[in-house]
């Protein structure tokens, strides 16, 4: 495709995005508040049975200790039950494929990966996972991974906004809402327009196939659009296919790749108008989409660029027209990779329509960076907000009090010690976990022994793994072979921490804010709307991702640019 | 205890219970129910049917390697000593070889060297030396399709014009102009030089 082409694409994506943001935004804060919209008269019913068979009283609040409580609790069961559902697939029905009990370490991995919302996938799932494992147990987690994600958001926003009320909201009542009201429903569309378009929906035994060579050819359908529409709207990721969505029966074509794309984005930039609208001024959440969307952009234009170049070390033969394909569709090409590739690692979401290993170091290091940044352009589904929050917002109008020696605030409540700390200490578990366990796997047999690729593309393997599974992304330099006992226990490790680690510290600032008196603004205080405070909000998420992993890349993509170039192969 | 058990434990292995029957098996039976009302080819696979047997989906790529047929893009896909074409739609998946791979500069070598003793000497479209990322590309580009029209008109006896029009009949722009890139399904296309592919599949 030309890059006019791409261009045009790319805007009619963010322009779908700009429209959707305010009525989705609008829509989300009803649901999530309670009040009565269109699918009322359907779904009324189901939540009220639902609460009762919980025995839940859906006006009664929790404070953040005892919603952080219900998050943990959740997020146990859920794993344990899917580590069983994996270990004991064999005896369960809709197994056409036949296939056996999955290992523990890697059940393990698994069940961790989905329920936290990363979907990193050590196992191919055409031949591990049976129809009923996919359906059943891992697009479940990406109902519940994401509903619980948007949960924790609104809980954020409730502590951060209210006046006068300690609690925080309801987390049985919140997973309810996000599922009932948003994820099913708009999944639900989304998945009959994909089988449209040939992404396949059946519960058919794998088909032989007579090839026009006379070879023959053994292909594998399930139920693929109803698990490929939540896998996109929920940021999880997590393919049906091993190749995921560069396989044509999750991906078929350009139309599927824009819509999937747009799934993708819409729900973390919706909730920034929820969160506008929650805050009593929608132009707080304009802000935040803005410091975003610019952040989004200029990765995109970045990793088109790297990837719209030929390998400089092919022989003079080939030609250089289509750019760098190996490991692309040819349906989508260079550019539609590239900015896939940014679309899923802004996000949380981790699905590929081309193989992130095979990029060229910008275009890698691009992905790799927007993960480090903590997935904030514009992050997953609900973490993109708290992320947003915690990493960006706070530490933000924190550094401005800073530098005018006055006591920040922040949507008209003083921001004080204990905010800081919680939000550094977010900051400093993810660092923490990316580059320990990078380090630990850099020098271990255990570590190296699994790479893929020699030289500083083997370090980046490394890196882009503790990076992903800490982000909770899932994407992958697959050439990594994860299915080990090191990087599968690791890796569910990391994981844990990514999740938890950013979840309580923000239910904890909820908590803490939201018993906090509002401060009248006076002259002093710095505004948070306004294209100063994008600028601040941007400058603060990319300096401290920079200076936390400009070493560790260094050593990695920026090192294999510069040898790529002299013609240094490994 | 008792309080942690009821409003902590109790919710949650419930709501999991519930939400596992909703989003796990009502929400996927609607969906295939409606799926294979509405659109039961695609649903399916898109598979194509010649007389009676399924010759293949015209999403999923097969390997070619003989002169009269166009060939797709080199796969990773179950790709090994027995199976050295790949296209295993079991084992879906690229080479996940890096930039600075020795291993992938000595396979595109080896490729272009085996490309320009069945083609000349012409400048290779870059699909046709690097394998995809599903290793199941339906697709090559519009350019590697012209490559490889000379080949296969000399292996048919027909002529280059004759085959460049078969060619031209096969290949979609960007879809609505902008969305993707321009291809060339090959499965089609050599089913059609063929006489196999019957109107409207």
């Amino acid at each position: 495709m030309t890059n006019l082409e791409a261009l045009v694409q790319g805007l009619t994506l963010l322009a779908a995005i700009l429209l959707a943001t305010r009525p989705l935004g609008g829509y989300i804060q009803r649901v999530m508040a309670g009040e009565r919209t269109f699918l009322a008269p359907v779904l009324r019913p189901v939540e009220r049975g639902i609460y009762r068979a919980l025995g839940v009283d859906a006006s009664r609040e929790q404070a953040w200790t005892s919603y952080a409580i219900s998050v943990l609790v959740f997020a146990f069961v859920g794993i344990l039950v899917l580590y069983l559902q994996q270990r004991v697939q064999e005896l369960l029905p809709l197994n056409p494929g036949g296939v056996g009990p999955v290992a523990p370490n890697l059940a393990l991995n698994t069940a961790v990966s989905f329920e936290t919302n990363t979907n990193w996938q050590n196992y191919a799932g055409e031949t591990t996972m049976s129809d009923l494992t996919q359906m059943a147990g891992l697009a479940v987690r990406n109902f519940t991974s994401a509903a619980m994600g948007l949960a924790v958001a609104m809980a954020l926003v409730r502590g951060l906004t209210r006046r006068g009320i300690r609690t925080i909201g309801n987390f049985w009542v919140d997973v309810t809402r996000a599922t009932l009201y948003l994820l099913v429903p708009v999944a639900f569309v989304a998945a009959i327009v994909l089988v449209s378009q040939g992404v396949v929906q059946s519960f058919n035994p794998a088909a032989l196939v007579h090839t026009l060579q006379g070879g023959t050819q053994t292909i594998p359908v399930g139920p693929v659009a109803s698990q490929e529409a939540i896998k996109e709207l929920g940021n999880n990721g997590g393919g049906f296919f091993n190749a995921n969505s560069a396989h044509p029966f999750e991906n078929p074509n350009g139309l599927t790749n824009w819509i999937e794309m747009f799934l993708i984005l819409l729900v973390p930039f919706a909730l920034t108008n929820t969160f506008g609208r929650m805050a009593g001024d929608e132009r707080q959440g304009w802000a935040l989409f803005a410091a975003m969307m610019l952040i989004l952009v200029v990765a995109a234009v970045v990793s088109t660029a790297s990837e719209i170049r030929a390998n400089p070390l092919f022989p003079s033969q080939v030609s250089t027209a289509l750019g760098n394909m190996e490991g692309k569709e040819v349906r989508f090409g260079a550019q539609t990779s590239a900015l896939f590739s940014v679309v899923t690692t802004g996000t949380s979401t981790g699905a590929v329509n081309a193989m992130q290993d095979s990029f060229l170091p910008l275009g890698g290091l691009v992905s790799l960076f927007l993960i480090e940044l903590g997935e904030v352009a514009p992050g997953g589904i609900g973490a993109g907000l708290y992320g947003h929050l915690v990493f960006g917002a706070i530490l933000a109008v924190f550094i401005a009090g800073l530098m005018v020696g006055r006591t920040p605030e922040y949507l008209g409540k003083k921001i004080e010690a204990f905010e800081v700390k919680m939000a550094m200490l977010a900051v400093l578990a993810m660092a923490g976990s990316i580059l320990v366990f990078t380090a630990i796997a850099a020098v271990t047999p255990a570590g190296t022994s699994a790479l893929g690729n020699a030289g500083p593309h083997g370090f980046t393997e490394i890196l882009y793994a503790f990076s992903s599974m800490t982000g909770n992304n899932g994407s992958a330099f697959a050439g990594l072979n994860g299915n080990t006992p090191f990087y599968n226990i690791a890796g569910a490790v990391a994981m844990l921490i990514g999740r938890f680690a950013e979840i309580i510290p923000a239910l904890a600032i909820a908590g803490s804010m939201a018993g906090k008196r509002a401060v009248a603004p006076s002259l002093g205080t710095f505004p948070t709307t306004g294209a100063l405070w994008v600028g601040l909000l941007i400058g603060v998420l990319v300096i401290v991702g920079a200076l936390t992993f400009f070493p560790a890349l260094s050593l990695g993509p920026i090192v294999e640019e510069f040898l790529l170039h002299a013609g240094k192969v490994f | 205890m008792r309080a942690f058990l009821r409003t902590q434990l109790w919710p949650a292995i419930a709501l999991l219970a519930i939400l596992t029957l909703i989003t796990g098996l009502v929400y996927p039976a609607a969906v295939t129910a409606v799926a294979q009302l509405a659109f039961p080819t695609q649903a399916n696979g898109s598979f194509i049917v010649v007389d009676g047997k399924t010759v293949g989906s015209s999403l999923i790529g097969q390997y070619f390697d003989e002169p009269q047929y166009f060939w797709g893009r080199p796969s990773a896909a179950g790709a090994t000593p027995s199976n050295p074409g790949g296209y295993d739609p079991t084992s879906s998946g690229g080479s996940n070889l890096g930039p600075t791979s020795r291993r992938l500069i000595e396979e595109v070598v080896q490729r272009v060297d085996a490309l320009r003793k069945a083609n000349g000497n012409a400048p290779i479209p870059a699909d046709l030396v690097t394998a995809s990322a599903s290793g199941l590309d339906p697709d090559i580009s519009p350019a590697a399709a012209a490559y490889q029209v000379p080949r296969v008109a000399r292996a048919r006896g027909m002529t280059v014009a004759a085959v460049q029009a078969l060619v031209a009949k096969h290949t979609s722009g960007p879809m609505l102009g902008f969305l993707g890139a321009a291809h060339v399904n090959v499965l089609q296309l050599n089913l059609a030089l063929d006489g196999l592919l019957q109107p409207g599949s």
